[in-house]
């Protein structure tokens, strides 16, 4: 099947847009788990419109879904894409701006009619001259008459048949990267088993796509073989799903039942769908009526003995906030996901942001410190989600573990560790039969009081929101004993950094000219960039966070070894602002962008060039 | 009878913290009768967890030599839930009044209730807020001069039984602050059913909303104006068992007995466990002047309960799960395996 010669590649990008009805994800999808199973390394990233059915073929129901594949290890979803599938003239509309200049636009020609050019915002019947889109490949398929040919036969309804059209592109893409086809037909054949004829009629589609690319000339084809990566077993996930299955893993170590009670909310409503689909593992979830509802039933579980779970995005954190203080004044393990998305408000829900930072840190009323941590990829959602149970656990706090919209919905391979590999995790749990002081602090250095659960017999007490006194836990207005709680709790949350990994510097260890400073999910941007710099004999290196509070030991250490500092956020600077709090004998350039977008490469090495050149 | 396994006395379940209500406040006197009910109940001390909000009311917790949690301002019906979902085996009493549980709480108070949650919520209504200093309530009756109704409310009070039954309610009974000898027998036949019982108990603050009830609980006319019923039996009130309450059309009426020719077998039966909710609603909803006020457990009707639901499904699919640990789910499905 192999008749054209291919081209080696180290590295491709490709968008499949299209109506949000298009079946763009689920196309998206199928490609890049081929692409991992075929042995690429891989991370993607879907783009769709908030709307479940925007406007049929305007720009803002556009739907995208991005894969990179690569034979080297990869950390973004790319920022430009070698190939564009354009469904109709609104996917080529908002997306063109997207493609590599010189690279391949593959658009279904059938939909480029006057009615939908004029919906995409054309004003002529030529959008390839109209917006200048010569020096691409542009590639106009007939992928919709196409696919009612192939089908014809089988005497599908014109809808159905309508509807597989992007198996067609699916196949277009297959052909270009020389990819198995074995993987999408096991797809079809496991979600259709009792309809057969479906099945068929995909494996058909495909094929047709497949031998279009074929004998289409124009299109070029390309090798991107395995990458080298650690040996092991993998699988691919996404950023939702690792957190929720961290969890599980946690409870796991923990030898503690699982509880999660959270409201629906974009993006973190899947870690609540995958926590409920695991019924297998003992999991409880509760779906609340409201936010607070369910942090408060995570609360409510935290005190009978759980690790008790929240899961929402930054407008559910704001509801949580009172609740989230009851948790830091009742001293209960608890672990708070925040899925952050563009605000302020509703803002931007698909889109993502690292704008909670703040909201994170302080929002609770009083003095009210919190353990916060964040992920930085999709596959490492579940190191930190396992972490951030850790920490709740072991030092009997509330606990916020940040991620994104970005790692949410991206996904990536994550090498497959071993249960037993996983450190074990010790709950401070009462023992029957010893004086219960629930206020009364541990002597491992860690400050923490002991976890009274309901159900053992002697241990009946009282907590709750009202301040209380040190040791005996019984309700105090005392002025002194205020003070002597209210620094505890700060003393306590400091004692994480105990366990808190030493900040690396990905680069030169012994500093250099320029620092970059990130945390959560640009990691993988960072990461590139300054890799592709190092590349070109640049002195720069990269400290990336995952822990914010507390911070670890090192920072200062690390930053002194750097002439200049550069803290990159998608956000207007709210890193940099608690670096400046914490850290305030450096000069920190800051790098930032709010646009409901992650970073480019691009534009981080031009930032990067500027402050080396002190433009 | 069978042996009782746990032989507590009301002062078991004293904690050694100083009651801090009003002295004459109703509270008291609620706190007697759920410490008398429990030591008649034969649950284990460590067994009972209660859970509050804020408010006068939710200040219970602490006088409770059991597990205790003061929440925080209508956040107990949520804690609550999560407490015995977490654990089904604790008897969970969420301690609540007419300001947490209907203004600030109403979302939750009306939710635990549809999911039918086994616990037992005991909601002290003095249709004042107390701990405020006098502000009317979402019970206030309508009209009613308060520190924030200057000229008097304009606002129409909830019925709270008519919530509970729309709320899907499947226990719903009615009693007195200072009648700790029913009380003690409603408190058990709450903790007795399964799923979420809600107590409605008229409560006096002596400070801000003195005798708001008095028309009702006045022991004088407590004949004329309660009726208390009990399952199976005629629903019959009145000085001298005289009166009788009966349906004309969709309509209760009191009559009687012995006028119009109106016999004992006229009268209404009480079935607590029916499941249509019309003549539940209709008891639930009767209002001094016009018709006595009912009391004692007005329904209890059977349904699955929201936590041992949730156990059951688990078990379900735990009977046939190939996933029994971490390690199974992390390896199942599409994986593959890199070797350089
Ligand atoms: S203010 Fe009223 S309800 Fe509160 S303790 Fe005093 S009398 Fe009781």
């Amino acid at each position: 099947m192999d008749k054209k010669s291919r081209i080696e590649k180290e590295d491709v990008v490709i968008r499949f847009a299209g109506d949000s009805g298009d079946g763009m994800q689920l196309t998206g999808t199928l490609f890049s788990d081929t692409s991992a199973l075929f042995g690429n390394d891989v991370a993607t990233f879907p783009d769709y419109p908030a709307e479940i059915r925007a406007p049929k073929g305007t720009v803002g129901g556009v739907s995208g879904f991005q894969v990179h594949i690569s034979h080297n290890k990869v950390h973004t979803p790319g920022d430009y894409a070698d190939v564009l599938i354009a469904m109709n003239p609104a996917a080529l509309k908002a997306n063109e701006i997207w493609v590599k200049p010189g690279g391949t636009i593959i658009a279904d020609i059938d939909t480029f009619i006057e009615k939908n050019l004029k919906k995409a915002g054309y004003k002529t019947l030529d959008p390839f001259t109209e917006d200048h889109l010569e020096s691409f490949n542009v590639i106009k398929a007939p992928i919709s008459s196409l696919t009612q040919e192939t089908l014809k036969p089988t005497g599908l309804d014109n809808k159905t048949i309508l509807r597989s059209k992007n198996m067609f592109a699916l196949g277009i893409v297959f052909n270009i990267y020389s990819r198995p086809l074995d993987y999408a037909h096991n797809f079809f054949a496991t979600k259709f088993a009792k309809k057969p004829q479906i099945v068929e009629a995909n494996d058909m589609v495909i094929k047709a796509g497949f031998n279009y690319a074929e004998n289409t000339h124009a299109l070029p084809s390309y090798r991107v073989e395995p990458a080298k990566i650690e040996n092991g077993l993998y699988r691919n996930i996404n950023g939702n799903k690792a957190t929720a299955w961290g969890l599980i893993a946690a409870a796991e170590k923990a030898n503690l039942p699982l509880f999660c009670g959270s409201y629906p909310i974009t993006p973190a409503t899947e870690i609540l769908q995958y926590l409920s689909d695991r019924k297998d593992l003992g999991v409880k979830t509760f779906q609340a009526e409201d936010e607070i509802a369910g942090i408060c039933t995570a609360i409510g579980a935290s005190f009978a003995g759980h690790l008790a779970v929240t899961t929402t995005s930054g407008p559910g954190l704001a509801l949580k906030t009172e609740a989230a203080g009851l948790a830091v004044i009742t001293e209960l393990p608890l672990v708070i996901v925040n899925v952050q998305r563009g605000g302020p408000s509703t803002g931007l829900p698909t889109k993502t942001e690292q704008a909670d930072l703040m909201q994170a840190l302080y929002a609770r009323n009083g003095e009210s410190p919190m353990p916060v941590i964040a992920a930085s990829t999709p596959g490492n959602c579940f190191d930190y989600a396992f972490e951030a149970a850790r920490i709740a656990i072991e030092h009997m706090t509330p606990v916020i573990l940040l991620t994104d919209g970005f790692l949410a919905n991206g996904t990536s391979p994550m090498l497959i560790k071993n249960m037993d590999t996983l450190p074990v995790i010790t709950p401070k749990i009462a023992k029957e039969g010893k004086e219960y002081l629930p206020y009364k602090r541990s002597d491992d250095g860690l400050m923490t009081r002991e976890w009274g659960v309901p159900g053992t017999p002697g241990l009946e007490h009282r907590i709750g929101g009202l301040e209380k006194m040190a040791v005996t836990g019984n309700v105090s207005y005392v002025p002194s004993n205020h003070q002597l709680m209210t620094d505890e709790r700060q003393a306590k949350v400091e004692q994480v950094v105990a366990k808190v990994p030493d900040l690396q510097i990905e680069g030169n260890p012994d500093g250099g000219d320029l620092l970059v400073v990130g945390w959560g999910s640009t990691y993988g941007h960072l990461l590139d960039t300054v890799t592709e710099m190092r590349d070109e004999d640049v002195n720069v290196s990269l400290a990336h966070f995952n822990y914010i509070n507390p911070l670890p030991k090192n920072v200062a250490d690390v930053f002194s070894k750097f002439k200049k500092i550069v803290v990159c956020e998608i956000n207007s600077g709210q890193f940099v602002n608690y670096l400046k709090i914490n850290h305030q004998n450096f000069e920190y350039n800051q790098y930032n962008k709010v646009q409901g977008l992650p970073f480019t490469v691009a534009e981080l090495k031009e930032e990067f060039t500027n402050i080396l050149e002190d433009k | 009878m069978a042996e009782k396994k746990y032989n507590y006395t009301p002062k078991d379940f004293k904690s050694d913290q100083e009651v801090r209500w009003c002295p004459g406040c109703g509270d008291h006197a609620i706190l007697n009768a759920i410490q008398k009910a429990m030591a008649e109940l034969d649950i284990a001390k460590e067994d009972y967890a209660i859970i509050s909000g804020i408010g006068c009311s939710s200040r219970f917790p602490y006088y409770m030599e059991t597990y205790g949690f003061h929440g925080i301002h209508g956040r107990a019906g949520a804690i609550a839930s999560g407490t015995k979902t977490a654990n089904p085996k604790l008897s969970v009493w969420q301690i609540t009044g007419d300001g947490d549980a209907l203004a600030i709480g109403g979302n939750h108070f009306i939710h635990e209730i549809r999911r039918n949650i086994d616990l037992n919520i005991i909601l002290f209504n003095n249709e004042i807020y107390g701990l405020t200093k006098g502000q009317y309530s979402p019970t206030t009756k309508y009209g009613h001069k308060t520190k924030t109704s200057p000229f008097g409310t304009v606002e129409t009070p909830f019925k709270i039984g008519q919530l509970a039954i729309g709320a899907m309610g499947t226990f719903f009974a009615r009693t007195i602050d200072g009648y700790v000898k029913e009380s003690v027998e409603v408190y058990k036949e709450a903790e007795a059913h399964r799923g979420t019982s809600l107590v409605e108990v008229l409560e006096n603050c002596v400070i801000y909303n003195d005798d708001t009830h008095a028309d009702i609980t006045a022991k004088a006319t407590r004949k004329q104006r309660q009726i208390w019923l009990k399952n199976g039996e005629p629903m019959i009130f009145g000085e001298n068992d005289d009166k009788g309450l009966v349906l004309n059309g969709f309509k209760l009426k009191v009559v009687t007995i012995g006028e119009n020719g109106i016999t004992k077998d006229d009268i209404l039966v009480h079935d607590s466990h029916e499941e249509d909710p019309i003549l539940h609603l209709a008891l639930s909803n009767m209002k001094y002047p016009e018709m006595p006020v009912a009391f004692g457990v007005i329904r209890e009707t059977k349904k699955m309960t929201y936590d041992a639901a949730v156990e059951a499904q688990i078990a379900e699919v735990q009977a046939t799960a190939k996933i029994k640990n971490m390690n199974d789910l992390l390896t199942s499905g599409e994986t593959w395996t890199v070797n350089n």
